[in-house]
């Protein structure tokens, strides 16, 4: 048994990661606690969406720790096994089954036995076909629930991404530009969404959009240049100079 | 467990295909057999043959269309497995030749008395029994195609470079095999077979029986292939097809999909192979040729991948092609395989198959076609 260092769900400390000798990212430290919802903003290029690929397994980091729950070391875990610790992940660009159906697409991501005999031989049980109805109507998507993903549109595949990362039911949610390509009234409704979902399960999200991060109002860390630049409530922030100076006031 | 699976499996499609297949196991050897040869509905032991021959081929696309057209494996070297599996049943025919051999040797078949050899190499052990030498046809694919997936799909190769080392896979086999201290017949391969199971291999009851062996393993093959595709595996192996890192962050092994699906598929190309080599007489090692693999390629292609009926169809069609154009303008079959290639790819991506129930799709009228439309339309009900 490795004794705990942080009570926090998520560490990352002195993260570096350079590609090609570019720093993309740079002494990160950031911590995220249980249930906690967190935005994060920053230019192009800030390093927003490698932070996710570094703490998903996609990229491995040159030097840092990244902990989960206090003690699992995620540089030594891969995609698959740090899914299965409770880890989702919504990309910048929507990623769904696009030749499954909508119901398809969120019974495949459901927390279960991924295993080669369970999907050769299980069924999908009473409890897990209501839980596929219950996010269906949490993203409505109910209507076209037996669709084809490729035939909705863009902001419904932004949903249905989400719902798969509900039917994971993760931990902790990296939520990478959510309300790209979505109407205002959809964008609305997502902040509710993932307002909701905050709480039990603790979300990062990602957006440049400063109305929704107006809305989900939480906490805001400014990435600059691969490190951090200020950390506070979405107000406080704006005031720092160097945060407009490098983002908000260009 | 077991019959969940078979449920999924026997969907309406695959019931129709498996009864199709029974129906031809048993109709082309009693019309062969029983009917007088002057009769209409006779078929000859000739065609008969060569559609045996074709149903082989069939079972090897098959094969090759369950990693490829569902999980975006392209392998170009299915034609090795399918070598392999014909290696192995041939060894069990030349040890069944005894004491027939030009030379007469009890155990050693010719090319080893030929070469001087005074006894049996360790491998060839155990071929002289059926079971032993019908565990190794689904063994020795499986199992080559087990270490090398293990690597490729673990370093993560794919695309076009997991497509080139296929390629040298099967080019190295060629190679080696064509060596006669490899002990498995060098350059002529083997061939001269007497018996199979007791049975004179050239008999035509025989004959009849080895096709109705293999429509009644092609009939198996797809209602497994089918309950694989229905299945949340299957489900996954199009995943893995369409976003392979999207199914890694959602908590599945990639690797394993694909390693699964590949040993599975290298079992039945074995199979297929080694339902061949009776049927034609002979193998050597031309079978491991690149090219070889290429065609079953070409075959899948334009029966329609991602379709279990597609291969089965582009298989016969394709070679039954060949068979008429070699006969008739030898000079001209590899450009008509080519240009039908580069045409399927161009114009009918989905195959023959495609075409088909693309044609039913516009006969079932216009009002289907608005209904198809009215879903397409982007919807705005999220907002609402
Ligand atoms: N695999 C990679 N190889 C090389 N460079 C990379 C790689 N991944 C990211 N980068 C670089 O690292 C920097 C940070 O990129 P990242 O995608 O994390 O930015 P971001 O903050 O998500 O930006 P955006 O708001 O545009 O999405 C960029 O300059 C990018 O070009
Ligand atoms: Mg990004």
């Amino acid at each position: 048994m490795t004794e705990k260092l942080t009570d926090a769900l998520l560490y990352l400390d002195g993260v570096s990661v350079a590609f090609d000798g570019f720093k993309a990212i740079n002494d990160l430290s950031l911590t995220v606690e249980h249930g906690e919802m967190r935005a994060i903003i920053g230019p192009n290029g800030a390093g927003k969406t490698t932070m996710m690929d570094i703490i998903t397994g996609k990229t491995r980091p040159d030097k840092g720790t990244v902990l989960f729950e206090g003690e699992i070391d995620l540089t030594r875990h891969d995609e698959s096994a740090i899914a299965l610790l409770g880890i989702g992940r919504k990309f910048q660009k929507p990623t769904v089954f696009e030749s499954h159906t909508v119901q398809d697409n969120l019974e495949l991501a459901l927390k279960r036995d991924h295993g080669i005999i369970a999907t050769l031989f299980h069924d999908t049980s009473k409890e897990q076909k209501d839980r596929i109805d219950e996010i269906l109507d949490e993203i409505r998507l109910t209507e076209r629930r037996s669709h084809l993903a490729a035939d909705l549109s863009h902001g419904q595949k932004q949903w249905l991404e989400i719902g798969m990362l509900l039917a994971q039911d993760p931990k902790l949610l990296l939520v990478d530009e959510p309300v790209a390509g979505m109407t205002d009234a959809e964008t609305v409704e997502t902040a509710k969404l993932l307002r909701r979902i905050a709480g039990e399960k603790a979300v990062i999200v990602v957006e440049h959009d400063m109305t929704f991060i107006r809305d989900l109002d939480v906490k805001v860390t400014v990435l600059a240049e691969g490190s951090v630049l200020a950390e506070g409530s979405l107000d406080h922030v704006s005031a720092d100079e160097r945060v407009i100076e490098s983002y908000l006031g260009r | 467990m077991i019959t969940g699976f078979l449920f999924r499996a026997l969907d309406r499609k695959a019931i129709l295909v498996a009864l199709i297949l029974l129906a031809i196991a048993v109709a082309v050897p009693v019309s062969n057999l029983m009917l007088p040869v002057s009769h209409p509905l006779h078929v000859p032991t000739h065609i008969m043959a060569l559609f045996g021959k074709y149903l082989t081929y069939a079972l090897l696309a098959l094969a090759l269309d369950l990693v490829w057209g569902y999980c975006g494996i392209l392998s170009l070297g299915h034609g090795a497995f399918f070598a392999l599996g014909g290696y192995a049943m041939g060894m069990y025919l030349m040890r069944q030749i005894g004491t027939r051999g030009v030379y007469g040797h009890p155990i050693l078949p010719d090319f080893m008395v030929f070469l001087n050899w005074k006894e049996l190499p360790w491998y060839w052990y155990g071929f002289d029994q059926f079971w032993f030498a019908a565990l190794m046809i689904l063994l020795v694919p499986g199992a080559l195609a087990f270490v090398f997936g293990w690597f490729a799909f673990r370093s993560r190769v794919s695309g076009v470079y997991l497509s080139i080392i296929t390629q040298a896979l099967t080019y190295a086999l060629l190679l080696a095999f064509f060596r006669n201290e490899m002990g498995f017949g060098g350059n002529n391969g083997l061939t001269d077979f007497k018996d199979i199971l007791g049975y004179s291999v050239q008999a035509q009851t025989t004959r009849a029986s080895l096709f109705a062996a293999t429509a009644i393993a092609l009939a198996i093959a797809f209602v497994i292939c089918s309950g694989i595709v229905n299945s949340r595996f299957g489900k996954v192996l199009v995943c893995v097809r369409d976003a392979e890192s999207r199914t890694r962050f959602i908590g599945y092994r990639v690797e394993h999909i694909k390693l699964f699906a590949f040993v599975v598929s290298a079992m039945m190309a074995g199979v297929a192979g080694a339902l061949y080599v009776p049927q034609v007489g002979i193998i050597n090692p031309g079978e491991f040729a690149p090219a070889n693999s290429i065609e079953v390629v070409i075959w899948t292609a334009v029966g329609g991948r991602g379709s279990l009926i597609g291969p089965i169809i582009g298989a016969i069609a394709v070679n039954g092609g060949k068979s008429y154009f070699t006969a008739a303008f030898p000079e001209f079959w590899l450009f008509a395989l080519g240009g039908l290639f580069v045409a399927t790819t161009l114009f009918l991506p989905k195959g023959i198959v495609g075409l088909v129930s693309s044609g039913f799709a516009k006969l079932r009228g216009p009002r289907e076609a608005d209904r198809v439309e009215e879903t397409l339309q982007p919807g705005t009900e999220a907002a609402q």
